[in-house]
């Protein structure tokens, strides 16, 4: 016979195609951590004292706790005292129009296929873009500001908007939750922040996308939205890193805040560099992100598409404490060669009459691990509470793993619980049907796993949906003969 | 328009055909009947492409083109069908998107236009009344929670809709009522066609009471033993293939 041996036995040799570094100039603080590095942060950002004592609070914080080894991954110990943890290209001030950013910059955003030129951007999408340690431009601000829409780096809302800050700042996260959360509430640089007032549609997808440029720093950035009564907002945000032989930290923290018969819809495509096929480098991406249904009637919808990283260890989780408030969670988290996820969620359901719904879908191939975790936990105040969970691992190979770990707690004997599982492989038979159908076995691959995300592709913003099935297809390139 | 000469192929080391020979031309219908594990299954499989089986020695044009140095999907493109005595399931993906892919792959490979999903439909519903096909079926996953019947038909209208120029059906009769069985053959028969060969396998003689093959082989123990026009069907009814399998180890 012509063709290989197997056509699931080859793995992935897809190049990543974001691993290109910029050359800039950048203004990065010695690598290490202290009480001085946090003051030194803070004062390059200009910050106002709550902050920097709130940053300080962390750190002491930080210094009596462990870092966390329950999750279902492998790696060296991080030394946290070679990182640089803050490091931003060098501007000769604050660009104050996107005319007056880098065009150094301007077309790394290009090149990956984020222009940020009004003009030329995607139509109906904002978009802050944060590099390294700053922001380096937001894109439809002033319309924004019209319907009195704060969209903005989170530098610039400690200066202008200090009094939000310090108002919903750690309510969702608090800097005492755990390890990598109180690492970035000690040294976050940047990240974005969205203030929706009441009443008020957000009537564009506001997007963050995150890139790590400089070499043996971390990033660690800080989300805050916060839609009033009667608000909506839809969020997305990407992110990618050059290819190097290290691995580099990623800590952020997400924190949302959903007043009365408020709706944020929160969107991730995570591309992180991976590591190459033998695991060697790839970005560290240990994620808090959590959202508040505090109002009744309020609505909180995670849906990530995790294709990057070496590691990933994020649950995006709702605290649902408003009557009749909605948690969502929809994920597709894909590991191949030797990258880990270990990913889920958590629903607290709290208030009345509050639903949940998991849809979690687990892709591994090569010697991929992925684990689902997730928590459901029912109070006692929480009269007719619902959940449906539902996770699905499909496995490429013979190579690779998949796990779940479902955590149920029910203290309310009124509340309805629907948990559905499912294991399955891609067949040999599966491809080699498509094939003689006409379809090549990539091609099959790429149908057959987008198949079995279509759940969660749907709730992703149109435009996204395609990016994620491109970005899904090439993940997996290479991955059969 | 195929052409098969001494065709030997392992499976997992054991030879499993030993030494196949056999010709159709275009506008022919040739049946292969014969006992279980007799390799007939094997046979379709190797025309279609199926990793796991070693030829060792022989040859197989189709069209003139050495068949076995083709990928796959570069056979079907270039028009082998197969229809599959277990077609799989595939979750998440419409029969009406994976048709529509399988048919613009193979369009593509012809230099012919790709179909949108318009022109796609209007093609797909006239097929699915060869084989009576609810259209509700070309919403759902392929042959996800298909029945047996269904599943049957399915494989019948793909190779409607996706002309091909040699199909290959393997088993498509078994497992179906009689009903099923009449329709399944009513979308055979309105395949038929000059320029279009058919290779049907089936254990019994009654799919080919109602697609009437124009040669019927007999094979056991992976060779061709005996071969007859369509009056040969009815004898092998009759008496089975115990008597061949005498003859033949008398022969040797």
């Amino acid at each position: 016979m012509s063709t290989a041996a197997n056509p699931l036995h080859e793995i992935t040799t897809a190049e990543y195609k974001y691993g290109f570094v910029t050359q800039i100039e950048s203004d990065t603080v010695p690598r290490g951590l202290s009480e001085d590095v946090i003051r030194l942060i803070s004062a390059k950002k200009n910050e106002p004292e709550f902050m920097l004592e709130w940053r300080l609070k962390a750190y002491r914080h930080w210094l009596t706790m462990e870092e966390p080894r329950w999750a279902n991954v492998h790696y060296p110990p991080i030394d946290y005292q070679a990182i640089s943890y803050y490091s931003a290209p060098k501007l000769k001030s604050r660009p104050k129009s996107i005319e007056e950013v880098d065009p150094e910059l301007l077309a790394t955003y290009e090149k990956l296929g984020i222009p940020l030129k009004e003009r030329e951007i995607l139509a109906g999408v904002a978009v802050d873009a944060v590099f390294d340690s700053i922001s380096v431009a937001t894109t439809f601000k002033d319309k924004l500001a019209e319907l009195g829409i704060i969209f903005c780096s989170f530098s610039e809302a400690v200066q202008e908007h200090p009094d939000l800050v310090r108002k919903y700042l750690g309510t969702v996260v608090p800097y005492t939750d755990n390890f990598f959360a109180a690492l970035n509430s000690a040294v976050f640089s940047d990240g974005s922040f969205c203030y929706i007032p009441r009443g008020v549609r957000c009537p564009m997808e506001l997007s963050t996308y995150f890139r790590i440029n400089a070499a043996s720093t971390g990033q660690f950035e800080r989300t805050l939205i916060v839609a009033e009564e009667g608000s909506y907002v839809s969020y997305l945000e990407g992110c990618t890193a050059p290819i190097r032989d290290e691995n580099q930290l990623h800590a952020a923290v997400v924190e949302l805040v959903a007043l009365d018969n408020a709706s944020i819809k929160y969107s991730t495509v995570q591309n992180w560099y991976p590591g190459d096929k033998e695991g060697k480098g790839g970005i560290y991406n240990f994620v808090t992100k959590r959202g508040k249904c505090q109002g009744v009637n309020s609505k909180i919808s995670w849906t990530q598409v995790e294709t990057g990283s070496a590691i990933t260890w994020k649950y995006p989780s709702c605290l649902l404490m408003g009557d009749n408030s909605v948690g969502e969670f929809h994920s597709v988290a894909l590991t191949n060669n030797y990258q880990q996820a270990d990913t889920g969620t958590k629903m607290i359901h709290i208030g009345k009459n509050t639903r949940s719904t998991v849809v979690s879908k687990g892709i591994s191939a090569g010697h991929g691990q992925n684990t689902y975790r997730g928590m459901v936990k029912i109070l006692k105040g929480a009269e007719g509470a619902r959940n449906f969970s539902r996770c699905d691992s499909l496995l490429l190979g013979d190579k690779c793993g998949a796990h779940t770990f479902p955590y149920i707690e029910v203290r309310n004997s009124t509340a309805t619980m629907e948990h559905e599982a499912s294991t399955s492989k891609i067949g040999e038979d599966q491809i080699f049907y498509c094939q003689q159908r006409g379809i090549s076995a990539e091609a099959a691959v790429s149908m057959i796993v987008n198949g079995f995300c279509k759940e969660v592709f749907r709730e992703l913003p149109m435009e996204f949906a395609v990016e994620a099935q491109k970005l899904l297809g090439v993940s997996l390139e290479g991955s059969v003969g | 328009m195929l052409e098969i000469e001494n065709l030997h192929a392992k499976v997992e080391g054991s030879e499993i055909l030993h030494g196949i020979d056999l010709r159709i031309n275009a506008g022919e219908v040739h049946a292969i009947m014969g006992p279980n594990g007799s390799g007939k299954s094997t046979l379709a499989k190797i025309l279609a492409g199926r990793e796991g089986y070693d030829v060792t020695a022989g040859k197989v044009l189709f069209e003139g083109q050495d068949l076995l140095a083709m990928t796959p999907e570069d056979r079907a493109r270039a028009g082998v069908f197969l229809g599959f005595q277990y077609p799989v399931e595939i979750p998440g993906v419409s029969n009406m998107y994976f048709l529509k892919t399988a048919l613009n792959e193979i369009r593509k490979y012809r230099g012919l236009p790709e179909l949108d999903a318009m022109d796609f439909l209007v093609l797909a519903r006239e097929k699915m009344k060869l084989v009576d096909m609810d259209e509700d079926l070309m919403n759902r996953a392929v042959n996800e929670g298909f029945s047996g019947g269904e599943i049957k038909r399915n494989e019948v209208f793909q190779m409607a809709v996706l002309e091909p120029r040699l199909a290959v059906l393997d088993e498509t009769d078994s497992g179906l009522d009689i009903d099923a069985l009449k329709t399944v053959a009513r979308g055979i028969n309105a395949m038929r066609r000059d320029d279009r060969a058919m290779l049907l396998i089936t254990h019994y003689q009654r799919l080919l009471n109602h697609v009437v093959p124009d040669k019927v082989h007999v094979m056991i123990d992976g060779q061709v033993v005996r071969s007859g026009g369509k009056e040969f069907a009815l004898e092998l009814e009759e008496k089975g293939y115990g008597w061949l399998e005498e003859t033949e180890k008398a022969r040797a």
